[in-house]
């Protein structure tokens, strides 16, 4: 094969379909865009020469092809489309209801959806999007980008570049928008070019010949676009090294300051007060009584603190560095870090003080002791030779089916206690089940009771702390996507060519979209001159 | 009068408009005699004035209602709906001025009159916002959103009356048949109205209980049972006794009600088909078809196209793009997987794979046509059915 010299002159690389200089369909290439079944021409890329229409010899150049070819991409599109709808029929893994009877994804689809659950379950499709099949997917969405964008972008660029406003006859008239007339007069092209012009069209004239040419620039915007998306996809393989990325969870008790993980005992957080608020405006008053509570606020007071450990194994110095609230939607920042209000826990029990009391007279006291609900001692001492054992810790009791006492979660929310007391001087101790408005005698045989003295309630708050250095490749990404969709999509490439010839002025015009706005131009262009109003030779409507 | 009412009135002023437009559109088209040019343009510009009207009256329902509530009001279904009613209007205004296409206003008030109509059908009082909506990105978010989903509405509204113009009628075929029951599904949701308007207006109530995990829960009906909750027991007396439970596997906030609803739904939308049928003795589709003989089949795809790169970009904007920004600052992650999110990028999915279908030949026309109404439908699935339906984090109505 080899350049191929079209009649104007022009040598137009292999492959090419429309001549790059005069337009004129070049032999022999016309099946490549499907002209040669049509009577309209593809000006898809204004037949250029692509490569993966041109060599299809090696290996690498059929894979060139397979990829750049918009149907492969669309199909591409399609079956990330399916793969996304099969993620949404059942919840995936980190949406499993809260409030599920098991929430082990090995019991809960199947329990939850049955024998749909359990195949859902085992093909994986609980996580579905971090599946490797799914990340092949899109990553050959990214490979389809690029390559469908270097194959077409380079030739059309060069073709635009190097168009003459004269054209082939068969060019122009096997254009959508053709018009043959007679007796034009070079005043009445005149004038037409001058309308043109100030339609803000760019004039192009060889021996009077003309190219009114505009918003070439919107021919850019498809590949302006693809270079966002493969920015974010780039972005998006960053996110999974921990150089960019970095989030943990930690749960903070009011009071207490924990270690952030994963910091290596760098940074500390203090809960000083957890604060949940409800609506009670008058306004809402309507939709309340309907709905019941709705929270208006989710914030923690905290300090951050960093800790300076001078000597290994030493106990760090804390040093506030942050002392702050963080709000749903109010994120806050410290160092490299964000922290996000997350979750929250209310009324968690943290201490419960217990009296010995004698049974059948509650005045009677024998001393009281206090357990820390966090870290309870597995025997407690009274000074007066009261001991009293801890033998079941239920910190969130219920009654399983079964009716047998258990507890729902580690949290103290709902603290129970079965208690062995031993009075001063006894061996055989008094069995006492106690708990929130419960006080069991199970052998209706005990002297001693224990009571409920006092308590302290705390919150607990849910704190996302991370940091997404990624976060600024994605904002680029998706700025020049925005863009290049923009550029592509509202504005249109425009070309009308007035060709004279053998006495007659041809008259075609292209554009790559909005027809309707092409068509009124050219009618303002041309009105009142001999010139003849552009047919329309698409053949949408042949039924009127 | 109270703010409220104020707001309340108006959005009935803008239903009103749309609905008078949408008459004075109708008579441009019954005069095609060039004697009666005049008169069709003044009733040109009536229909298109009475929709302008329309749409200030409904940014009178919008703005006075923010002022009452203190926050945007596109925070439930009722509000969120109905600004997407609004935003197809604003879309069919601004295509309108461009193609100055009469055909136009005819579908597509109609269908923003049958959206705004939805909506009135959920919870209307204002309501307050949980915490993770309180943010300035509720309304930039969820306005872009439904500014695009409105533009692409009209792309929709474009390719049904495409096809009803070019399906071929004379014969029963497979294309006839799909455009039937497109249209069908639309008398669905007016059958919605009607029975739910119906039932509210006879103050119905049936109150059932049922155990939701550890906890007795109960929820009222305002439409007979005929599909009780699952597990429930009625517990109002003297009415319908409930002729089947609703099935375990249904799942969502709520599924049984909602689905009894779509019962009722199918019930009075069928009847009231049936009955159009009956009246007009042929399809809907048939019916229709008539109406948009003079208008170029061209014309409607390309204003279909265009509708879709016209929408394209700012549904992008809002439903991924300021969705993603809002995320990360209210719950630290841009992207999470949640069913609204996926759903929003199967639509964006498939609207790139419609326009890259556009550059090839054989992808314009009625397959392209069939494209915009099913890419509408993706858009009310994610509206409807992931809010309803899907548990998750936009389960907010």
């Amino acid at each position: 094969m080899k350049e191929i010299k079209c009649e104007c002159g022009h040598v137009n690389p292999i492959g090419t379909v429309l001549c790059e200089s005069c337009g004129k369909p070049i032999e022999g290439n016309q099946h490549i865009d499907g002209n040669d079944k049509k009577r309209l021409l593809n000006m898809r890329y204004d037949g250029t020469a692509r490569r993966s229409q041109t060599f299809n010899k090696t290996f690498i150049d059929k894979v060139w092809a397979f990829f750049s070819s918009v149907k492969v991409g669309v199909w591409l599109i399609v079956l990330a489309l399916i793969a996304s709808i099969l993620g949404t029929i059942f919840p995936q893994e980190q949406y499993i209801p809260i409030n599920a009877p098991n929430r082990d994804p090995a019991v809960f689809y199947e329990a939850q959806y049955g024998i749909f659950g359990l195949i859902y379950y085992q093909l994986g499709f609980h996580n579905l999007y971090s599946s490797v099949w799914y990340m092949i997917l899109i990553a050959l969405i990214g490979v389809s980008l690029v390559i469908c964008s270097l194959d077409r972008f380079l030739p059309l660029y060069k073709a635009l570049k190097i168009q003459k406003p004269k054209k082939h006859k068969t060019f122009l008239s096997r254009q959508r928008l053709y018009s043959e007339s007679e007796n034009v007069t070079d005043e009445e092209l005149k004038l037409v070019k001058e309308r043109l012009a100030k339609m803000r069209y760019d004039i192009t004239e060889e021996n009077g010949n003309l190219l009114a040419e505009k918003g070439r620039f919107s021919r850019w915007g498809p590949y302006v676009n693809h270079i966002g998306l493969i920015i974010i996809l780039i972005a998006a393989i960053l996110r999974m090294t921990p150089i960019f990325y970095f989030e943990e969870y930690v749960w903070v008790r009011e009071g207490e300051t924990t270690v952030i993980p994963g910091t290596d005992g760098e940074y500390y957080i203090e809960n000083i007060d957890f604060i949940f608020d409800v609506h009670d405006d008058e306004k809402f008053a309507e939709a309340l009584e309907k709905e019941g509570m709705v929270p208006s606020n989710y914030q923690t007071d905290l300090i951050v603190y960093r800790a300076d450990t001078p000597l290994p194994g030493a106990e760090p110095e804390l040093k506030p560095i942050l002392e702050d609230s963080v709000q749903m939607n109010k994120p806050l920042e410290f160092d490299k870090f964000t922290i996000y209000q997350s979750g929250y826990q209310l009324n968690e029990f943290s201490s419960m003080t217990f009296a010995i009391q004698e049974k059948d007279n509650e005045e009677n006291d024998f001393g009281s002791f206090t357990i820390d609900l966090t870290n309870p001692e597995s025997e407690y001492e009274l000074d007066n030779g009261f001991r009293v054992v801890i033998d079941q810790y239920y910190p969130d009791y219920y009654l399983d089916e079964n009716g047998v006492p258990a507890s729902e979660t580690n949290y103290p929310r709902n603290p129970a206690f079965v208690f062995l007391v031993y009075p001063p001087d006894e061996n055989a101790p008094e069995i006492s089940f106690v708990g929130i408005g419960r006080n069991v005698d199970a052998t209706g045989e005990n002297n001693y009771k224990l009571g409920i003295q006092d308590f302290d309630m705390r919150d607990v708050s849910g704190l996302s702390v991370k940091y997404d250095r990624s976060l600024p490749f994605f904002g680029i990404g998706a700025a020049i996507f925005m863009i290049g969709v923009i550029q592509g999509m509202y504005w249109q490439h425009r070309r009308i060519w007035i060709n004279p010839n053998n006495g007659k002025v041809l008259l075609a015009a292209h554009t790559n979209k909005n027809w309707f706005g092409i068509k009124k131009e050219i009618e303002i262009a041309i009105k009142d001159t001999n010139i003849t109003m552009v047919e329309d030779q698409q053949e949408l409507d042949k039924s009127s | 009068m109270d703010l409220l009412s104020v707001s309340s009135t108006a959005l009935y002023t803008a239903f009103f408009g749309y609905l008078l437009a949408t008459f004075f559109f109708g008579a441009t088209i019954r005069d095609k005699r060039t004697d009666q040019h005049r008169k069709k343009r003044t009733m040109e510009r009536i229909a298109f004035s009475l929709t302008v009207a329309g749409f200030l009256a409904q940014l009178v329902y919008f703005i006075t209602r923010w002022i009452a509530s203190g926050h945007a009001p596109v925070s439930n279904m009722f509000e969120f709906v109905t600004f997407l009613g609004m935003a197809l209007v604003l879309a069919f205004i601004i295509l309108y001025a461009y193609y100055r296409l009469n055909f136009l206003g005819l579908f597509a008030l109609p269908i923003a009159m049958i959206i705004i109509a939805y909506a009135s059908m959920f919870p209307t009082e204002i309501a307050p916002l949980v915490p993770s909506l309180q943010s300035h990105w509720l309304y930039i978010h969820v306005t872009t959103v439904a500014l695009g989903q409105g533009i692409l509405g009209i792309s929709f509204v474009v390719g049904l009356m495409y096809l009803i113009k070019v399906t071929d009628q004379s014969r029963r075929t497979k294309q006839n048949f799909w455009l039937e029951f497109v249209i069908y599904i639309l008398f669905l949701v007016i059958g919605f109205v009607a029975i739910t308007t119906t039932f509210n207006a006879m103050d119905y109530e049936a109150t059932f209980e049922y155990s939701q995990g550890n906890n007795t829960v109960t929820t009222e009906y305002h439409l007979p049972p005929i599909a009780a909750p699952n597990g429930g027991t009625l517990i109002t007396e003297g009415v319908m006794e409930p002729w089947f439970e609703t099935p375990a596997w249904f799942q969502g906030e709520d599924a049984g009600r909602k689905f009894n609803t779509l019962i009722w739904s199918i019930i009075a939308g069928s009847i009231i088909y049936l009955a159009a049928r009956l009246i007009f003795r042929k399809r809907i589709g048939a019916t229709i078809q008539p109406l948009l003989r003079n208008i170029k089949a061209d014309l409607l795809d390309e204003i279909e196209y265009r509708s879709v790169t016209i929408g394209f970009p700012v549904f992008t904007l809002g439903g991924l793009i300021f969705a993603a920004i809002w995320a990360e600052i209210a719950w630290g992650r841009f992207w999470g997987w949640d069913p609204k999110e996926v759903w929003a990028l199967i639509t964006w999915f498939f609207y790139a794979a419609y326009l890259h279908l556009r550059l090839s030949r054989g992808w314009h026309g009625e397959k392209s046509a069939w494209l915009a109404v099913i890419g509408f439908g993706i858009i009310m699935f994610n509206l409807i059915v992931v809010n309803l339906v899907m548990a998750g984090l936009h389960s907010y109505a």
